[in-house]
């Protein structure tokens, strides 16, 4: 078991001590720089694409004339609405992510978990209740935001802390919260003015039309101090990956970590929901891809997953926009259909990789 | 002070209402290699997690070099313990990421990449434990024993002062049982590195444990060097089982044959 040669055992532990350190670390910055190129690449492109005609060509010199409907077009309509795409995206699919470390299941996110739909729920009652009007916008945020937590909360003591991590039930749980929310959601709308009524049906059909600039501002700053948060937890979250247990023994407080976790995705879900309403799946489909591409290395998934939600909520939004134009498609009908038969495959191939985890 | 190296004193701990540790002592002194053997349910396990502090103590104490482990943040704790369990937990990494795990405890908090440090280490202990060509495979690649010696290496990446090996070998064929409890007495003889197993076997527990501890319902029924501990006498009253003991020709410690039952009709015709 021991090499034959102590000299040539010396060479392969020189050189492949120093190759391992540099390979990952080039990895990480090639695999961030590529996917910032792509998500670059797909902002540019989608600010082209529209009622109005503006060619790739046109773009700067419409920015730089600052004035004109075309400057109005893309600094107050397109500019805000990819920001917008690309927070709420990335916030989804880097909840996504961090969800399936700590329930080590790669069919956990804010949307299959009834996390959405609980912020979904509080926004709603933050509406009927006037609070967006009395208090001030930022209720919404917050009220999403406590949704999402008293439904992870929930999801946690019914499927996970009791009896174990035992996912069907959970998975279950977070369908029937989707259910009870929807329901409850219906409810609110029955009752309330009809005023109240079309607030919630215009927010809760997912869009990106977001007229508050001050919301958008919350959204994007949020997803990315939410993605800077996460890297402190990258390495921890590789190493919940072998279990609780384990994770505490190699120095992890584990409990500690998967509280702020837990905080930290109902954060990310509960301002998108607030902002987007319901888009579900972004946060099952992003970080599946990722993991085929790039391996299930957090340090890799968690930019990947934010990088590449960012991506595919600009994309898809591009195709909302256009199919059927001059009307619009909910987001969420683009992100739900792929999701959905996502969803299904996964779950059809989980029995051959579900013994080792995700 | 160099002999209490590690001491439990009236270690009390259980779950919920069941079963519990009944006011378990021990003292091991540096560089020991001790086995915890007795029955399935007789607390082994137990003891175990209450050292590490996966089950918190309900009265006495564990203490590593003067230093209460209970009093430690897990991170502290993790740099001075390491636990090799049954089955190794693994996930489809390759074996370096895996153990590179090991220097999880010594990280920074804006440190995402490990250190060179960090990687001369884990591939010290993956030449040592002989799986560094396999360092490019998924764990989930690796046989069950292969899988073990990964654990083992990164068990050993985090540099720790005391090893808890929870029946590391039980199932796994001879030549790798051998390999890896070879391996364990070399580091042991060779570092210092105080080792302390749970080991089913008692054939393999009397040939590498220099000292050894017998549980039963709770308590130690008795702890000595092997061949105080491994009399016919105590394994029949703890086991429930006659056997028959000799010492090993080549190394002098205990050996302990098995009677079947109808050997034993036999004997009493």
């Amino acid at each position: 078991m021991i090499h034959p040669t102590k000299s040539r055992d010396v060479i392969y532990f020189v050189s492949a001590k120093k190759d391992a350190m540099n390979r990952k670390y080039a990895r990480w910055w090639l695999f961030t720089l590529a996917g910032v190129l792509l998500l670059v690449v797909a902002a540019v492109f989608s600010l082209t694409v529209g009622e109005a005609d503006i060619s790739l060509r046109d773009i700067i010199p419409v920015l730089g004339g600052k004035e004109g409907m075309e400057y109005f077009i893309l600094t107050e309509i397109r500019i805000p609405r990819i920001l917008l795409a690309f927070a709420v995206g990335g916030s989804l699919s880097l909840s996504g992510a961090i969800l399936q470390g700590i329930f080590r299941n790669p069919l956990v996110e804010p949307y299959t978990l009834g996390i959405s739909g609980g912020a979904a729920l509080g926004v709603a009652l933050a509406i009927v209740a006037g609070l967006h009007l009395s208090i001030g916008v930022i209720m919404l945020p917050l009220s999403g935001f406590t949704g999402a937590m008293a439904t992870i909360f929930l999801v946690s003591l019914l499927g996970f802390l009791r009896g174990g991590a035992d996912i069907n039930k959970m998975l279950l749980i977070g369908v029937m919260i989707s259910f009870v929310a929807s329901s409850s959601m219906m409810f609110l709308m029955s009752v309330t003015t009809s005023e109240n009524m079309h607030g919630i049906v215009f927010w809760i059909m997912g869009s990106l039309d977001e007229p508050n600039q001050m919301l958008i501002r919350l959204t994007l700053i949020t997803s990315l101090a939410g993605l800077g948060v996460s890297y402190l937890f990258a390495r921890p979250l590789n190493a919940l990956r072998l279990g609780e247990t384990k994770a505490g023994n190699l120095g992890i407080d584990s409990k500690t970590t998967i509280r702020i976790l837990f905080l930290l995705a109902s954060l990310l879900t509960g301002i998108s929901v607030s902002v987007a309403g319901v888009i579900g799946f972004a946060g099952l489909v992003i970080p599946h891809l990722i993991r085929i591409v790039a391996g299930s290395d957090y340090r890799f998934l968690l930019m990947g997953s934010f990088l590449g939600g960012g991506l595919f909520l600009i994309l898809s939004d591009v195709i909302a926009r256009t199919i059927i134009a001059p009307n619009e498609l909910p987001i969420g009908v683009i992100t739900g259909m792929a999701g959905g038969i996502l969803f299904i495959v996964v779950l059809y191939n989980i029995r051959s990789t579900r013994r080792h985890g995700i | 002070m160099a002999s209490d190296y590690l001491v439990i004193d009236k270690l009390c701990c259980g779950y919920g209402s069941g079963f519990s540790l009944k006011e378990v002592s021990l003292t091991l002194s540096k560089g020991s290699f001790a086995g915890v053997i007795g029955p399935n349910g007789s607390g082994k396990t137990t003891l175990f997690k209450g050292i590490s502090g996966n089950l918190a103590a309900r009265s006495g104490s564990v203490t590593l070099q003067n230093t209460r482990l209970s009093e430690l943040i897990q991170r502290e704790k993790a740099k001075r313990v390491a636990v090799v369990s049954q089955f190794p937990d693994v996930a489809d990494i390759t074996v370096e990421d895996y153990v590179l795990m090991g220097r999880l405890p010594y990280r920074e908090m804006f440190q995402f990449f490990e250190t060179r440090h960090d990687i001369a280490v884990a591939h010290k202990f993956m030449r040592l434990t002989g799986i560094l060509p396999h360092s490019r495979k998924p764990m989930t690649q690796l046989s069950g024993g292969e899988q073990q010696l990964a654990a083992i290496a990164q068990a050993l990446a985090q540099e720790p002062e005391l090893l808890l090996m929870d029946e590391p070998t039980s199932h796994l064929d001879i030549t790798h049982q051998v390999q890896i409890l070879n391996l364990i007495q070399r580091l042991n003889h060779e570092t210092g590195l105080t080792v302390l197993m749970i080991i089913h076997d008692l054939n393999l527990a009397a040939e590498y444990c220099d000292y050894l501890v017998m549980m039963d319902q709770g308590r130690i029924y008795q702890q000595g060097t092997p061949s105080e501990v491994l009399t016919y006498k105590n394994i029949e009253e703890v086991y429930k089982t006659v056997v028959v003991t000799r010492n090993n020709p080549l190394s002098g410690k205990p050996a302990i044959f098995l009677v079947s039952e109808s050997v034993m009709r036999k004997q009493r015709k």
